[in-house]
């Protein structure tokens, strides 16, 4: 077994002023991707080397001649994130350069579909390197397509409000639990609305060594239509209603990070978002029932009962 | 300076080894398999100190040689047909992010119908990726051909990938002996490669691979096809370097041979040109003016050198093994836009696809032929299914 450093906690004081990932860039207001850009570069600072696929992040953050990646940042294609930063690692291994944190940042759909084999490669190698996936829940770079990680009843432009159907029919694949059966040495989830809990995570992901994968929730209100000023409302109320579970899995071992106070009726997440504005009584019925399982999964049976509406 | 009898997946590996590749990715495909299973063997025996990484797939050994390739480190790996498909994609990034990659490429058909031997319907799609493409006619130039790669690929003046195609079992899984080069001398030759340019370093950062507009993409394509074309001076002087250096002279992007006073030339690539040479020989002893010209790269196609045989030979005949449907094979294509003007006639010979052997009575009948149309041009057909049945 791999050993995680202990780190202390991180508090906001703790953070260098200095943007490595700077403003300037062209992301829609309110966009969870561009936060977390941001703030794990505060962490992760100037030894890194960054990859992302094809993804808004590639566009809004470096359209040439223009970068705001004050770090090296490099781009090759869509499905291969986890393998290039495997190839990055050993070149910088192979030339006697240890201790640069290589980072790849990917969306849901870059990760959880198109991007799966080399990911899950890269989980079984336990490659050195540090895996970040901003889950915004659909194919936002190229309009707001589904992907394997958008929820059960979401409105997306491949899963329109039909006639005979509306919004997607499947449940959201559940990618850190598979990722977290590779038996890694670090694996967490996190929101960007949740900055404490993001920090102290990403803080032990750059700490360890071996094959580290954040999975990080990132609203999108382009693609889900919320309100621009409610990104982090909407992280507060996913994790709140039990659509989002802030967790760690650090040697095998899992912990919960951050167990809502109340849980919060599904419906009342999903209620200030377009995507789920066509959901009838029966849809979000199957909606709570899904998260009523993770809820018990995740923070015991007794609450959730308790909870029953 | 030693011999030894090697398969030419075996040199391939060692190719990988003498020119001390400093990151492997790769993942096995028959018949390539040899290539990988010897370079573990080289690293867990502690004979090669790289970085190997077992890739899960062509496409993410790729991906690894190119995000290690971006670091500095001289990165390598060897795949075949159906792998070389898969990696298709990143092929075309690799070229104009000048990453100088070196894969061998063992050259196998490609489904459907699936199978396992000899063709260049792998390779030679390929063609418009940005790769230097060269092939390798014995298992000697199976290894001379990455010293040479790498030392082409990595010139300041060209810093393109580049892929050497071996043919599947007639030099993969066959026994030659080889030359193996001291490795003082090697190193020698092929100094430590050091990135300058376009390179992942946070101690220069900067970015590679952006996302780029109109304004600007067609400079990066333009530049590319200058790189592209300096490779040919380069590999001119660096086969010539070679030479002086191992004893062994290619001559450059081809090989002549026989050609000083012959009326017709057959243009071969890869393993059948020895076979080729045999023939010609024959031919010579019977009195008839043959010649062979062998093409080293395909990538960048040598029109210069091609041009020259023209001004003296009557005829062309073609060894295609691959084919791009109606339109003949991908070598006869090339003939024909490099000698655009001249009037020289060029017949294509469809042969050995598929692996189907290429005996010496083939070969001569496609040379009795190319004789025909150098006294009659009209009097053959341009493209030739040779030993096909219903052809």
């Amino acid at each position: 077994m791999v050993d995680v450093a202990k780190p202390k906690r991180l508090t906001i004081k703790d953070l260098p002023i200095e943007e490595l990932f700077t403003k300037g860039h062209t992301a829609c207001a309110g966009c969870g991707g561009s936060m977390l850009a941001r703030t794990a570069m505060k962490v992760f600072g100037k030894n890194t080397a960054v990859y992302s696929p094809a993804c808004c992040l590639l566009v809004f953050g470096s359209t040439y001649p223009l970068s705001s990646w004050k770090v090296p940042y490099f781009h090759v294609a869509f499905e291969n994130t986890a393998a290039v930063i495997a190839g990055m690692r050993a070149g910088f291994k192979a030339q006697g350069r240890e201790g640069i944190n290589v980072v790849g940042i990917a969306g849901d759909g870059g990760t959880a579909d198109i991007g799966f084999q080399a990911l899950s490669g890269a989980a079984e190698r336990n490659d050195d390197t540090i895996y970040i996936m901003y889950d915004n829940e659909a194919y936002m770079n190229t309009g707001i397509q589904r992907s394997g990680s958008t929820p059960y009843g979401a409105w997306t432009t491949t899963t329109p409000v039909g006639t005979v159907r509306a919004g997607k029919r499947e449940f959201k694949k559940d990618i850190p639990r598979l990722i977290a059966d590779h038996e890694i040495p670090y694996l967490a989830t996190a929101s960007v609305g949740h900055p404490m809990d993001l920090l102290a995570k990403l803080e032990k992901a750059k700490n360890a060594k071996g094959f580290r994968y954040l999975q990080v929730f990132a609203p999108c209100p382009t693609g889900w239509k919320f309100d621009t000023a409610l990104t982090v409302k909407m992280c507060k109320m996913a994790v709140d209603s039990g659509m989002w579970t802030l967790y760690e899995v650090e040697n095998g071992v899992e912990r919960v990070t951050y167990k809502p106070k109340q849980k919060i009726p599904v419906n009342d997440y999903i209620k200030p978002q377009g995507r789920f504005k066509h959901m009838t009584e029966d849809k979000i019925k199957e909606l709570q029932a899904w998260v009523d399982k993770r809820w018990a999964r995740y923070y015991g049976q007794e609450k959730s009962a308790a909870t029953q509406q | 300076m030693v011999f030894k009898v090697m398969t030419g997946d075996y040199a391939a590996a060692l190719s990988a080894k003498v020119t001390r590749a400093q990151v492997i990715a790769a993942y096995p495909i028959t018949p390539q398999t040899l290539i990988v299973e010897h370079i573990s063997e080289f690293v867990d025996n502690g004979e090669l100190d790289a970085e190997y990484i077992r890739a899960e797939s062509e496409h993410s050994a790729m991906s690894m040689c190119m995000g290690s390739q971006v670091t500095g480190a001289r990165s390598y790996t060897a795949t075949s047909s159906q792998g070389l498909a898969y990696m298709h994609e990143l092929l075309f990034i690799a070229a104009p992010l000048r990453l100088p990659i070196y894969m061998a490429v063992v050259n196998r058909t490609l489904a459907a119908p699936i199978a396992i031997w000899n063709e260049f319907n792998d390779t030679m799609p390929e063609r418009d990726s940005g790769w230097i493409q060269s092939y390798a006619e014995n298992n000697q130039e199976v290894l001379d051909m990455a010293i040479e790669g790498y030392k082409v690929a990595e010139n300041d003046n060209v810093l393109l990938p580049m892929m050497t195609g071996l043919d599947a079992f007639i030099l993969s899984h066959t026994v030659e002996p080889v030359d193996v080069p001291d490795q003082d001398i090697v190193d020698k030759f092929l100094p430590k490669f050091k990135a300058k340019f376009g390179k992942i370093d946070p101690d220069d950062p900067m970015m590679v691979g952006s996302f780029t507009p109109p304004e600007y993409i067609m400079e990066f394509r333009k530049q590319t096809d200058t790189a592209m074309e300096n490779s040919k001076k380069v590999i001119r002087e660096v086969t010539k370097d070679f030479a002086k250096t191992f004893g062994r002279n290619y001559q450059g992007l081809v090989e002549e041979y026989r050609l000083d006073d012959a009326e017709v030339a057959l243009v071969t690539v890869g393993s059948v040109t020895s076979t080729s040479r045999e023939v010609i020989d024959d031919y010579r002893k019977e009195g008839k003016k043959v010649g062979l010209l062998k093409l080293r790269y395909f990538r960048p196609f040598p029109v210069e050198e091609v041009r020259k045989v023209a001004e003296k030979v009557k005829a062309f005949g073609v060894i295609d093994k691959s084919v791009s449907f109606v339109s003949g094979g991908n070598i006869y294509q090339d003939m024909r836009a490099a000698l655009y003007g001249y009037n020289v006639p060029i017949v294509d010979f469809m042969a050995g696809l598929g692996g189907r052997d290429i005996p010496t009575t083939d070969i001569k009948k496609m040379l009795d032929i190319t004789m025909k149309a150098a006294k009659d041009p009209k009097s053959v057909k341009p493209i030739n299914w040779i030993a096909t049945r219903g052809c």
